[in-house]
């Protein structure tokens, strides 16, 4: 059951497919700015570049989880996949796993190649590319929960702003700390591993807090 | 009870296999609400639902492979075309559908040339007629159909007519709600009539 709503949802963005690349043109586009702005002062730009980059990656997910379950809440799907046999927190994470896909996956490979714009080595590239592979799913599944809560109010996109950045935190300062780690000479493992048990605890208890908050939102 | 209004108390009834329920009431008297609490979408304030001797609440997903919704909303994806829209619907609720049979529920349907088009390229009655295919393939036992028949042409309503019939004809249960008559040759038909 699982792998048909993933394939569902990844058929979905691959015909609307201009939806996914508006988002890694946002990305590529923030993180850019910032060298472009400061103007070629690499020890500065080094030392920034950790936090630009995973901000960046916080923001341009915020521009596709709105639709996460809004589409399929305007046209009915979603009551439908509510009266599937499945567990709903499985349909979830169905919807999660696809979004991660679609809208993290191609950040997390273009990452390198826009940090390098930041003078940053080759080792601390593959830390940030290593930090966004553990950090990203993160991002899909506390998304979810702000999705699912506020799902069909009216400027639901400022509000699930507001609801899920302060969450991203902990994700932020040890995916960060982890390519900052790495610039100082230092080992970035304590951070990956810690960034690694926060995305765990997201897949335990996401699925579930965001499958509470559809029902609410559907009655 | 929506809000703070009650819509309807002191409902009682039991449905025998064979029975369609024919559903009216002017708007707003709490006709979706009924057919929302029926599948389970929505929790009853006060009551119970019972599907053949136990409560849905504690059936859970033996309940739910039991029945087909279809709410105002026809649940069909702009993006997929009418034939992957059908077996996706299918698929997620448990019942994989092949090419061929898609193909032959959308004919039935009178969608035949425009199986593989996407569904936007559709108009208001032919997407209710994608999800309408769904009741040919799904084998459940109870249907819960709300306004379905809007925007369909007389000839659409008359396949939903016969697609009730057979269902009623192989011991099927469907309430239906709607403004129009629906006169059926098989089956026992009852009238539930809700008012404000």
């Amino acid at each position: 059951m699982l792998r048909w709503i993933v394939w569902r949802d990844l058929m979905l963005a691959w015909r609307r497919r201009s939806d996914m690349l508006s988002t890694v043109f946002f990305f590529v586009i923030v993180v850019s700015l910032f060298p472009l702005g400061i103007g070629p002062e690499t020890q500065l730009l080094r030392s920034i570049a950790p936090g630009v980059v995973w901000v960046a990656a916080l923001l341009a997910s915020m521009l596709s989880l709105g639709r996460l379950f809004a589409n399929d809440y305007q046209d009915g799907t979603l009551e439908q996949l509510l009266l599937t046999p499945q567990p709903l927190s499985l349909v979830v994470l169905g919807k999660v796993l696809a979004h991660w896909i679609v809208a993290e996956i191609p950040l997390v490979l273009i990452a390198p190649l826009v940090g390098a714009q930041f003078d940053l080595s080759s080792n601390t590239l593959l830390v940030l590319l290593v930090s966004l592979v553990i950090g990203t799913p993160i991002l899909s599944l506390i998304g979810a929960v702000g999705a699912a809560l506020t799902l069909g109010l009216r400027g639901g996109g400022v509000l699930i702003s507001i609801l899920i950045l302060p969450l991203y935190i902990p994700a932020l300062i040890f995916g960060a700390g982890a390519v900052e780690a790495t610039i100082i000479g230092m080992s970035p493992a304590p951070h990956l591993y810690l960034l690694g048990a926060f995305a765990i605890i997201s897949l335990l208890f996401s699925p579930w807090a965001a499958s509470a908050a559809l029902r609410i939102s559907l009655e | 009870m929506r809000g703070d209004r009650r819509l309807f108390s002191g409902l009682d009834f039991s449905l025998s296999p064979g029975t369609f329920v024919q559903l009216t009431g002017p708007n707003g008297s709490g006709k979706t609400s009924l057919l929302r609490i029926l599948c389970g979408l929505l929790a009853p304030a006060e009551g119970n639902i019972f599907w053949q001797g136990a409560d849905i609440r504690s059936l859970r997903e033996d309940y739910v492979t039991a029945v087909t919704y279809m709410g105002h909303r026809p649940g069909v994806k702009d993006e997929l075309s009418a034939v992957e829209n059908l077996r996706i619907a299918n698929a997620l609720n448990g019942v994989e559908v092949n090419q061929p049979d898609a193909l032959a529920a959308l004919q039935r349907m009178g969608l035949k040339g425009r199986e593989s088009l996407p569904a936007r390229f559709l108009s208001e009655g032919q997407r209710r007629r994608v999800a309408l295919a769904r009741l040919i393939l799904c084998g459940t036992r109870l249907w819960l159909l709300d306004e379905v028949m809007t925007s369909l042409d007389k000839g659409a309503v008359e396949l939903v007519r016969s697609l009730i019939e057979e269902h009623l004809q192989r011991d099927g249960i469907a309430i239906v709600a709607t403004h129009q008559e629906l006169e059926l040759s098989a089956g026992v038909t009852k009238r539930l009539e809700l008012t404000t």
